[in-house]
């Protein structure tokens, strides 16, 4: 008997029976297919205005800065403002999704559209979703959106739409799972930056990944 | 590692001895248990999804080998491979195979209690290949040949001094004058010297928080991002964990991390949970080549069914070590194994054996704290006592104590007889005491008591003597 079936089979027994009936299949079939919807906090069943609020509010708790920028053509500028206060634009690689988004030279901004390397000190990157719950970031990987961007820069910025940010995580994976590309191969959900408590059990901010995390969020 | 639970007593002595360690355990009063009953409170939902949360995974483990295929079926349908293990030999070897396959010589490793359960460091190195921890506790007690002391916080018994001692011994080519006195300057070495590490590893190792049937995604929650380094920059990725880990679908999932970060830390949401599904994509700028999951059972099967299936709905969220007055003073490596505190009182005798744990179960007031934060509802005192009464079956404690219990017993179940034990031995020791001002500094067959204080004599009469005259107020 292989490591598989003896798995398998001690656990039927420990459970007092052998395979499962077409019954218990069957249910449990039904739950994977609709899964039924746990409760929520209330929290964040709020107006979408207030959601977006809330949103801000909680990522500044877990050390996040947020800004707000009336359209898409601000991001730029509103990007370039944040970095000028940490980094030398040189090292900036944005995610190849965010190409033709809007006028990055026109803000003095040269990024590299790529996956980031060792040597990029700054990030920027599309959200998939904001949730308003905890103040989180909810990323997809996609060829034109690698992972690596969101963990190996110092700087990480993220664009996010007010009009994606919903109230919990359940919503944001209801919109996940209408995808027509289906689902992504990684979801982060990224809660303020890089942190650790293991020297002293004290906080400190920039443990592996990035040391500061800067949302720009586009109201129209 | 091989357990030493055994030597449970030794240990604790030697703990309370240890003035840093006791030190750092101090801080939990102030740090991860206020945090909690803070976040907790925060949230008036809490409640609820405790219920919740315990009644999903009672499902699951109703159903655990549906839940198990249906994972299995998509993990393959994304292009990864999934690989059942029996015991600790067959997951160390398994693995092994995988990086032998991949040609790797160093393996990044994100914490992960399952390889610790299993000793995958030493096997590896005996292998020839290098292990490097990334998670900062776990690289600290690596680099210090240490177990972990706490299931979320492993070098939570050092302090600054420690770890700058431990990073100029091994990282010999940085100048030895450099400052390292600052929790920063400590933070920034780690980060630069782990960071050449990510970059030049052929495998990752990552554990799991949770597995998804649904989707048959992984879901790992770190703060550091490790994780996410770990699993993204090498060409292999390898995922260990238990079989308890599934839940049906990313609904529950979230239920349950709900619970997590704020059980843990007192985080409202830890800073990364990351559900990842399979190898790379035609296309994708990253990720691994290869996407292997390890179920590891070890003893884990055998708990279902019976009185200590409970104790697989732990989320390892360390909640119970925190509010733990023994784990409180004893500290994690008194108890022996990779799993200390209450839900190690409970999980190691079930998986290396009551013979070498039998302390364990013992080393609780039994006064319920764990019981009362635990996020899964597990109650663990109950079974703390389920292995203290099969450690009397099995004749483990010495024959004085079994002898002392036995008369006890008896004299239990004769409520008469029993009280008026009760009350003669009451009155003489009030008698006895009224000539040393109330108190015992020495009483024989109370030296365990004595020995570290007071033994106040009693007052008054017995509460049942009160009671049955009526005398119900003091
Ligand atoms: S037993 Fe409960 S409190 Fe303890 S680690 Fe497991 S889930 Fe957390």
């Amino acid at each position: 008997m292989n490591d598989r079936d003896r798995v398998l089979s001690t656990i039927r027994r420990a459970l007092g029976r052998g395979e499962a009936s077409a019954e218990r299949l069957r249910g449990v079939r039904e739950r994977l297919a609709r899964p039924p919807a746990n409760p929520v906090p209330a929290r964040a069943q709020v107006s979408p205005d207030r959601q977006v609020e809330m949103f801000a509010a909680m990522a500044a708790e877990v050390a996040s800065t947020v800004v707000r920028v009336p359209t898409p053509a601000d991001v730029p500028a509103a990007v370039a403002s944040y970095l000028v206060q940490h980094e030398p634009p040189p090292g900036l690689v944005a995610a190849p999704a965010l190409e033709g988004a809007c006028d990055w030279a026109a803000a003095g901004l040269a990024p590299r559209f790529a996956n980031a390397g060792p040597e990029d000190q700054a990030a920027v990157v599309p959200a998939f979703a904001g949730v308003a719950e905890t103040g989180t970031l909810v990323l997809l990987s996609a060829p034109d959106t690698p992972t690596g961007l969101n963990f190996l820069p110092d700087t990480h910025v993220v664009v996010l739409a007010a009009r994606d940010i919903v109230g919990t995580y359940e919503e944001a994976w209801r919109r996940i799972r209408a995808l027509p590309t289906g689902m992504p191969r990684t979801v982060n959900m990224v809660t303020g930056p890089s942190r650790t408590g293991d020297i002293e059990q004290t906080i400190q901010l920039g443990a592996h990944g990035p040391r500061r995390l800067h949302i720009v969020i586009v109201d129209g | 590692m091989l357990p030493t639970s055994h030597a449970f007593r030794e240990g604790a002595r030697r703990a309370l001895d240890d003035a840093a360690l006791q030190q750092a355990l101090g801080m939990l009063k102030t740090g991860f248990r206020v945090k909690r009953g803070v976040a907790a409170r925060r949230m008036p939902e809490f409640e609820q999804l405790r219920d919740v949360a315990r009644d999903l995974k009672n499902h699951t483990l109703d159903n655990l080998d549906l839940y198990l295929e249906a994972f299995e079926a998509k993990v393959v349908e994304q292009g990864g491979k999934v690989h059942w293990c029996r015991d600790a030999a067959s997951a160390r070897q398994v693995i092994l195979d995988i990086c032998r396959a991949a040609g790797a010589r160093t393996v990044t490793k994100s914490k992960s209690m399952v390889a610790e359960e299993i000793a995958l460091n030493p096997f590896l190195e005996r292998h020839a290949v290098e292990p490097i921890e990334t998670d900062l506790g776990e690289y600290i007690i690596q680099l210090r040949d240490e177990p972990p002391s706490h299931i979320i916080a492993p070098a939570i018994h050092l302090n600054r001094r420690h770890v700058a001692d431990a990073f100029m011994a091994n990282h010999r080519d940085l100048p030895p004058e450099r400052p390292l006195d600052e929790p920063r300057q400590l933070l920034d070495e780690a980060r630069a010297v782990l960071r050449q590490r990510f970059l030049a590893a052929d495998v990752g190792i990552t554990g799991a928080n949770l597995l998804i049937a649904e989707t048959g995604s992984v879901a790992l929650v770190t703060n550091e991002g490790n994780a996410d380094l770990t699993m993204t920059l090498p060409r292999v990725h390898i995922v260990l964990t238990g079989i308890e880990k599934v839940v049906p679908t990313l609904d529950d999932a979230m239920t349950v991390l709900r619970l997590l970060a704020r059980s843990a830390t007192g985080q409202e949401f830890s800073s990364y949970t990351t559900f990842v599904a399979g190898p790379r994509r035609p296309g994708d700028l990253d990720g691994p080549e290869q996407f292997h999951v390890v179920l590891l059972d070890n003893g884990r099967s055998n708990m279902l069914g019976g009185e200590f299936q409970d104790m697989l709905r732990c989320i390892r969220c360390a909640a119970c070590l925190n509010h733990c007055p023994v784990y409180g003073a004893a500290g994690g490596h008194a108890y022996g194994w990779v799993y200390s505190g209450p839900m190690g009182s409970v999980l190691t005798p079930a998986l290396v054996g009551l013979e070498e744990a039998h302390h364990l179960p013992n080393a609780s007031s039994l006064c319920g704290r764990c019981e009362a934060v635990c996020p899964m509802r597990i109650p663990l005192p109950k079974m703390l006592r389920h292995w203290r009464e099969r450690e009397f079956e099995r004749h483990l404690p010495p024959l004085r104590a079994r002898a002392a219990l036995r008369l006890w017993a008896w004299l239990a179940r004769r409520p008469a007889l029993y009280r008026l034990f009760a009350d003669a031995g009451m009155a003489g020791l009030a008698w006895l005491a009224r000539r040393r001002g109330g108190r015992f500094a020495k009483l024989p067959l109370a030296g365990g008591w004595t020995r570290a204080r007071d033994l106040p004599a009693p007052q008054g009469r017995t509460f049942l003597s009160q009671w049955a005259a009526g005398k119900r107020r003091p």
